[in-house]
């Protein structure tokens, strides 16, 4: 418990860089904000209106007050509102993280399916045929964009096969395969070596020989010693790229029109809608940083090593 | 039992040695050829025909042409320039920046140290892409912002990398005894922690090369990379997106030449990477 707390308390300062990093954005770009306001409705105004309008928004102030004042703002729950359609960010974008965590926990289960059997396959099997086929899989994966990878689903499985809805028409089922997909080909590729690795690396660890001597069998030996040691880190593995999934989602969600904040981001980031951009990069950061944090809490929970107070590995 | 294990050793080498000759050559020629792309096109591939718009593949146009009938094939010969020469200029200034900062914060210790490993705490409290995105979009698009955008999330790797590896080696009873023989710092840096902390930091920026050019694309593909008509293999498909159904080739195309160039680095990367590992040594 102590140990949570302590984590934590580490994590006051990481909140504050996030916003801080997410305020110094929107204001490397408010010089400008208002007067995108006024081109964005077409409207050319005099200095004056634009300077009173800056005034109004608090952005002739100095750079400290401002972030001081926003932050403020923000612990009471005021979070700005949209340039283009005047309304509460941060409901905004609540009413779309439903979509994007449906489809990125979709997407994790997907790939947690896929390349935990498979890499553990490879492992049990290294150098045959099946490790060689599976590793050539996982490289032709890492060596695709996902939008690449959307684009020939798209062909094969909405054009040509014409099974499922090239865009989505909401979030039922068929809608949500392909994008799911999409995502699981890219992370599946690189977890697979990750989970292929770890296993390799406790099967080669001496307990194995001495189990294999005692006459253990393999498969006792690869269920009950090798997964249970090597879960931890591939757990925390998935956990960490998360990361790379939640930044993953704005390119998928706005090929496939999956209404989700990552399309919420895009398309604030085609109209210049800053106060947008800024709460998605800003929440997008705070939940990865949550989920970190958990999966370190867990890990430390679940270890008995660490939980000992010893040192990993 | 030793004589066998130098024995296969030598043959992984060889082997080795020959990979490397090969993905080396093959990612040299990706280079040569992008350098030159602009002679190498069949034809302009600024130079719109409506009249051959949305063209078949065929013997003049080998992948056919775009909505304003510019040769394809000339694209995506040309988009290599825009593609390739970003990626290398993104991951040489990363990595060189990130290592110098990373040494910087290992060999002055202190206060400089806690600042910047907090202020690269903070950077990488965004997830992958996210902050790129942000960053780009208030720089406002274009390669050089797009550039800028991935260098601000892509350092922090680098600076820790270097920093613990320098922090290993100044243990070290070389480094110490280097100290001793009156070796000044900037000659210690340059002459004996570079060449051994050197390795590990170019198989990371081998292997950066292939993400970076994806992530580059992917900007570009959101509109916040190259801007048409430059061509660039992201932003030449999501221009083209609407003849998927139509003209598959046209969107598919820039998508292989991404696909085959990241594998090519790829290969290149992992075969530095075991080059490099001790386990292969003689």
């Amino acid at each position: 418990m102590d140990y949570a707390l302590k984590r934590f308390l580490q994590l006051i300062p990481i909140l504050l860089g996030i916003t801080f990093l997410s305020f110094l954005l929107m204001y490397m770009a408010g010089s400008d904000a208002v007067t995108e306001l006024y081109t964005n409705r077409g409207i050319e105004v005099a200095q004056e209106v634009i300077d009173a309008r800056r005034a109004e928004l608090g952005l002739d102030r100095p750079f400290f007050e401002q972030y001081v004042h926003w932050l403020w703002a923000l612990l009471h729950g005021d979070m700005g509102v949209s340039y283009v359609t005047g309304e509460a960010v941060f409901a905004a974008f609540l009413s779309k993280l439903p979509a994007t965590l449906l489809l990125t926990l979709l997407s994790v289960v997907l790939t947690v399916v896929i390349s935990i059997p498979c890499g553990i396959a490879a492992a049990v099997h290294r150098d045959k045929g099946m490790d060689l086929l599976l590793r050539f899989g996982s490289f032709i994966g890492n060596a695709m964009p996902n939008f690449f990878v959307a684009m020939l689903l798209m062909q094969f499985l909405g054009i040509q096969l014409g099974v499922l809805p090239v865009i989505s028409s909401g979030m039922d089922v068929k809608s949500a395969v392909m994008p799911t997909l999409t995502l699981a080909i890219a992370m599946s590729a690189k977890y697979l070596r990750q989970v292929r690795g770890t296993v390799l690396d406790e099967l080669n660890k001496e307990y194995v020989q001495g189990a294999m001597a005692r006459g253990i069998s393999d498969r006792v030996i690869l269920w009950k010693n090798v997964m249970k040691a090597s879960m931890l880190t591939i757990m925390t593995l998935l956990a960490l790229s998360i990361g790379s999934l939640l930044g993953g989602t704005a390119i998928i969600e706005s090929i496939f029109m999956w209404d989700g904040v990552g399309k919420l981001a895009v398309d604030a980031i085609n109209m210049r809608d800053y106060p947008v951009i800024q709460m998605y990069v800003m929440w997008m950061a705070i939940i990865y940083v949550m989920i970190n944090l958990m999966t370190d809490l867990l890990y430390h929970r679940l270890d008995p090593r660490i939980r000992m107070g010893g040192s990993r590995r | 039992m030793s004589d066998i294990t130098i024995r296969v050793q030598a043959v992984r080498r060889d082997h080795l040695q020959r990979k490397l000759l090969v993905f080396g050559v093959l990612a040299g020629l990706l280079i040569v050829a992008a350098f030159f792309s602009s002679s190498l096109c069949p034809y302009d591939p600024y130079e719109q025909n409506l009249a051959i718009a949305k063209a078949a593949p065929s013997a003049e146009h080998w992948l056919g042409t775009d909505r304003y009938g510019r040769d394809m094939f000339s694209r995506v010969i040309a988009g290599s320039y825009t593609s390739i020469f970003s990626t290398l200029l993104l991951v040489g200034f990363i990595s060189v920046f990130g290592s110098l900062v990373g040494i910087l914060c290992a060999w002055s210790g202190r206060w400089i140290d806690t600042m910047v490993m907090r202020v690269s705490d903070m950077f990488l409290a965004f997830p992958g892409l996210v902050f790129a995105l942000a960053v780009a979009a208030v720089l406002g698009g274009g390669v050089q912002n797009a550039i800028v955008a991935l260098a601000a999330i892509s350092w922090p790797k680098y600076a820790r990398l270097a920093r613990s590896q320098t922090l290993a080696q100044q243990e070290r009873p070389y480094m110490q005894a280097a100290k001793m023989a009156g070796c000044g710092t900037l000659r210690m840096i340059r002459r004996h922690l570079v060449p051994n902390i050197a390795g590990p930091i170019l198989v990371t920026a081998m292997l950066d090369i292939g993400t970076m050019m994806m992530e580059l694309a992917g900007l570009s593909f959101l509109g916040l990379g190259a801007k048409p008509p430059i061509p660039e293999w992201g932003s030449m498909m999501s221009d083209t997106r609407n003849l998927l159904a139509t003209q598959p080739w046209v969107t598919l195309a820039p998508g292989f030449a991404i696909f085959f160039s990241v594998m090519i680095f790829n290969l290149l990367g992992d075969t530095v990477r075991d080059w490099l590992d001790p386990k292969n040594r003689r």
